[in-house]
């Protein structure tokens, strides 16, 4: 295979996989949500007082361990958020296996800015 | 209950359709539908627009990549001038008087919307020579597009002016906090002359990496209320579906001639604000 070719062909199976993982995490995250919804609208109740809803993801697992229906709700909607992290992760695995390192490293310098301004944007 | 929960469905559906096709977020929908129309707190609609530009441009991805529409080398390269633009505009917030910026950029939008109008019946990029760089990065590809029913070659240049518009896309959203993916869109098309449906694909394909960095603050300052971000998300997931299938299966002047409309109200909307300001 000349060297274009075999490009080609890695650039393709990396995007095989990026897309596969991104189905699994949108699949999951999309039943968990509506399951959560669902419950909510069936029962009426939130599993909280009043207009109040869970803000950190420790209170959400604490709610998602005895079924409260807005920490599942909660729950999908957060692996939805992290659906695009994942696809950067994915991203770096893909391009170091096909030894493409200027992509690998293009990919970590991404990764690493979201970090810095996630950790900035909590303090 | 039910009522207002299967009316953000239906909007959530149009909002990630259209974000979709174009290469948005899907905030210039939900934002106004959820705040004038049904009344919501601004604080949890910009809450759930942030979930569906996350939704769009994860439930989008899944088709343009596995048709490979999406150029994923663009978007990771150009991605470390919106992540870095981002930072920045976070920095510049309060020193940079937005009312100008409002202006400027309401009018650059005009202004390209007038350069997509010129290029209303343009199917695909002319050609041009070949950009070194371009081959450097190895940012040229292909695509197969089901509306012509062909495998579209493309080049890309415009290297620098399309990452430093990026780097400007991202101080946008940043300061502003208003969809970058209508610059993004603007920068791959006009600047880097990539083909529209590439431009688009690839806009989806970054929007959602650079909202889930700041999808963390919005949770812990409580703008994700559950009852509103949880329909947003299945009806902006679902609408994003419908909206890739048909988004193969259209041309790119058909796309543009949508894209119009909405480039123009948004420019607008951005000039009203900076003149009120």
């Amino acid at each position: 295979m000349s060297k274009d070719a075999a490009d080609k062909k890695n650039i393709e199976d990396a995007e095989i996989i990026i897309s596969k993982t991104l189905r699994a995490g949108v699949a999951i995250s999309a039943t968990i949500t509506c399951v959560g919804l669902v419950l909510f609208i069936l029962t009426g109740d939130s599993g909280y007082p009043g207009e109040t809803f869970p803000t950190s993801v420790r209170e959400i697992i604490k709610g998602l361990v005895v079924f409260k229906p807005y920490a599942v709700m909660l729950s999908g909607l957060l692996i939805l958020m992290l659906t695009p992290v994942l696809r950067v992760g994915v991203s770096i695995v893909t391009f170091i296996k096909e030894k493409d390192y200027m992509y690998a490293s293009i990919t970590v310098t991404v990764f690493l800015i979201l970090i810095i301004s996630f950790l900035l944007g909590r303090g | 209950m039910i009522s207002i929960t299967v009316e953000i469905l239906l909007i959530s559906v149009f909002a990630g359709f259209i974000g979709s096709l174009l290469g948005l977020g899907g905030g210039i929908i939900i934002t106004p539908a959820l705040t004038l129309y049904l009344g919501i707190d601004i604080k949890y609609a910009i809450g759930a627009s942030i979930v569906s530009v996350i939704a769009t441009s994860s439930g989008s991805a899944i088709a343009y990549l596995k048709d490979k529409i999406t150029n994923v080398r663009a978007g990771m390269f150009l991605e470390i001038a919106t992540t870095t633009g981002a930072l920045t505009g976070a920095f510049l917030a309060g020193v940079i008087s937005t009312k100008y910026l409002y202006l400027t950029f309401g009018f650059l939008l005009l202004y390209s919307a007038g350069n997509m109008f010129r290029k209303r019946n343009q199917e695909l990029p002319q050609e041009f020579p070949a950009n070194p760089l371009a081959e450097k990065l190895k940012l040229n590809g292909s695509y197969c597009d089901r509306a012509l029913a062909q495998q579209v070659d493309y080049h890309v240049t415009g290297i620098y002016s399309g990452f430093g518009m990026m780097y400007i896309a991202g101080v946008i959203s940043g300061l502003l906090g208003i969809g970058s993916g209508i610059f993004k869109v603007m920068a791959m098309d006009s600047f880097m002359k990539l083909p529209m449906k590439v431009s688009t694909a690839t806009s989806n394909f970054m929007i959602g990496v650079t909202a889930a960095a700041s999808a963390g603050i919005y949770l812990s300052r409580g703008s994700i209320d559950p009852k509103i971000a949880a329909p947003v998300a299945l009806g902006v997931l679902f609408g994003a579906g419908v909206g890739t299938k048909l988004m193969q299966r259209l041309k790119s002047t058909t796309l543009r001639l949508i894209f119009i409309p909405v480039l123009l109200y948004v420019s607008i909307e951005m000039i009203v604000k900076g003149v009120r300001l």
